[in-house]
């Protein structure tokens, strides 16, 4: 088996690949086109399509703006669809700055892409031009969602994904910040949020309705939800029924920004603490992943393999992922352009690759 | 009237390879017209030089002879027959 692992880079895309996911050939920047001038364009999210294989990178170039390039055949060569693949109908007076996530639906074809400012954008061609979903974008609270320190975007998109036990296709979960998290039940046409337990330190009401700084949720396969919140993690069965928990019990900081569930097991959760909304830095400056295997009521380090000494980088927010592979792998980079590896059954990490620009987002794949 | 395009090495993929374009507008042409030109003419260039509102990309310049538009009414900048217009990366980026 090969497991191909995505990188996206503040400047640049480079992939890794594995046969037994602990030693890896790197490669990369790639050239995302002839002139070169995206191949140093700063890559905020990756797809690898599971019905395809073809990847997916939305890149922002700081001269040219932002798009979408593919490959098809596993990242040896890049394309630009024709047309520019993401863009504001003209009476919304948006413009795209960049894209934030993609995420794949489970009709043929059918990609959606989540960007800056608050936007979902759905594509029914595997993501070569993608429409937004208006409903969203039109929704009453908008004008009181604003940007977070990274921009306004909404960074997380699930397909189908609403509870436990409640998966449709016409239901999907999204997340921003600021904004927090947003539900439908029919297919777009109508959001509500889902925010009930979830903190914002930073506004009077300290549990609104809406307006939480979420910076990623995680789902396991039977729907349970991890949330890293701006200060707080939590965990929910049913977002818009019961709520979210807090569960931060053995974590050094309920701050951070990525979060990945486990594939397989709904009480399995990684997550990567980042020291205090002011200093944004491991905690103790010590890099570390942190486990729960009991759907969040402890956390364990996992530091094997990591670097012991002092280390200033941290985990952004879709800079962690899961291979999703029977026995599952994870990944995580750094902002100091650290990549690690580790599979399920031996939990430790094994570095990919080192001294690669800041890592912004990272997805992997068996190929 | 006529005026000449010069385009930087990175955006010649999106013109066919051309480094400087002819383009044909109306007598009172201003800046955006111009462009409007070279964009029908090379539709990939568009989204390079504007955002999804027409906005010119904070980090490219157009110049219009010796002056760079910002400081000439930008888009609506007035365009002189025979004049160079050209596009450039900005100092920026890293």
């Amino acid at each position: 088996m090969t497991y191909l692992l995505v990188i996206g880079t503040r400047k640049g895309l480079f992939t890794a690949r594995s046969e037994d996911r602990r030693a890896w050939e790197v490669i990369g920047p790639h050239r995302l086109d002839a002139a070169d001038y995206a191949s140093m364009a700063s890559v905020y999210a990756v797809g690898i399509d599971p019905r395809s294989g073809r990847i997916l990178a939305g890149a922002e170039s700081s001269h040219y703006g932002p798009s979408v390039w593919y490959s098809d055949d596993a990242g040896s060569t890049w394309h630009e669809p024709d047309a520019a693949p993401i863009v504001f109908p003209e009476d919304t007076d948006g413009s795209l700055t960049r894209v934030w996530q993609i995420a794949f639906g489970e009709e043929p074809g059918v990609v959606y892409a989540g960007v800056e400012p608050h936007a979902l954008f759905r594509s029914t061609d595997g993501g070569l031009g993608f429409r937004l979903m208006r409903a969203l974008w039109d929704h009453p609270h908008r004008p009181e969602w604003f940007p977070g320190a990274g921009g306004g975007a909404i960074h997380t998109v699930l397909p189908g994904l609403l509870a436990s036990g409640d998966r449709s296709p016409d239901g999907m979960t999204v997340a921003m910040s600021t904004g927090g998290v947003y539900q439908t039940r029919d297919a777009g046409a109508n959001w509500a949020p889902a925010n009930r337990g979830v903190s914002a330190v930073f506004l009077p009401d300290g549990e609104p309705e809406f307006g939480q700084c979420v910076h990623k949720v995680a789902a396991a396969p039977n729907g349970v939800m991890y949330l890293q919140n701006h200060h707080g993690v939590y965990r929910s069965a049913d977002p818009a029924g019961e709520g979210w928990t807090a569960v931060e019990k053995g974590l050094p900081s309920n701050f951070g920004f990525a979060v990945v569930a486990h594939p397989r097991r709904p009480e399995t959760a990684l997550n990567f603490p980042v020291l205090s909304q002011e200093v944004h830095l491991p905690p103790g400056n010590r890099l570390g992943a942190y486990r729960t295997d009991d759907g969040g009521d402890s956390w364990r380090a996992m530091t094997e393999g990591l670097p012991q000494g002092p280390y200033f980088g941290i985990v952004l927010r879709d800079a962690a992922c899961t291979d999703g592979a029977d026995v599952p792998g994870f990944y995580f980079g750094t902002r100091t352009g650290d990549v690690y590896a580790a599979t399920d059954d031996r939990e430790r990490w094994h570095q990919v690759a080192a001294h690669l620009p800041d890592v912004l987002c990272v997805r992997a794949a068996e190929v | 009237m006529r005026v000449t395009v010069h385009l930087p090495g990175l955006l010649r993929a999106d013109a066919d390879g051309a480094a400087h374009v002819p383009v044909e507008v109306d007598d009172d042409a201003r800046l955006r017209g111009v462009l409007d030109a070279l964009t029908r003419r090379y539709p990939g260039l568009d989204r390079r030089i504007r955002d999804d509102r027409g906005v010119l990309r904070r980090y490219v310049n157009v110049f219009v002879g010796e002056d760079e538009c910002r400081g000439i009414g930008g888009l609506d900048a007035p365009v002189p027959d025979g004049a160079d217009v050209r596009l450039l990366p900005s100092v920026a980026g890293g």
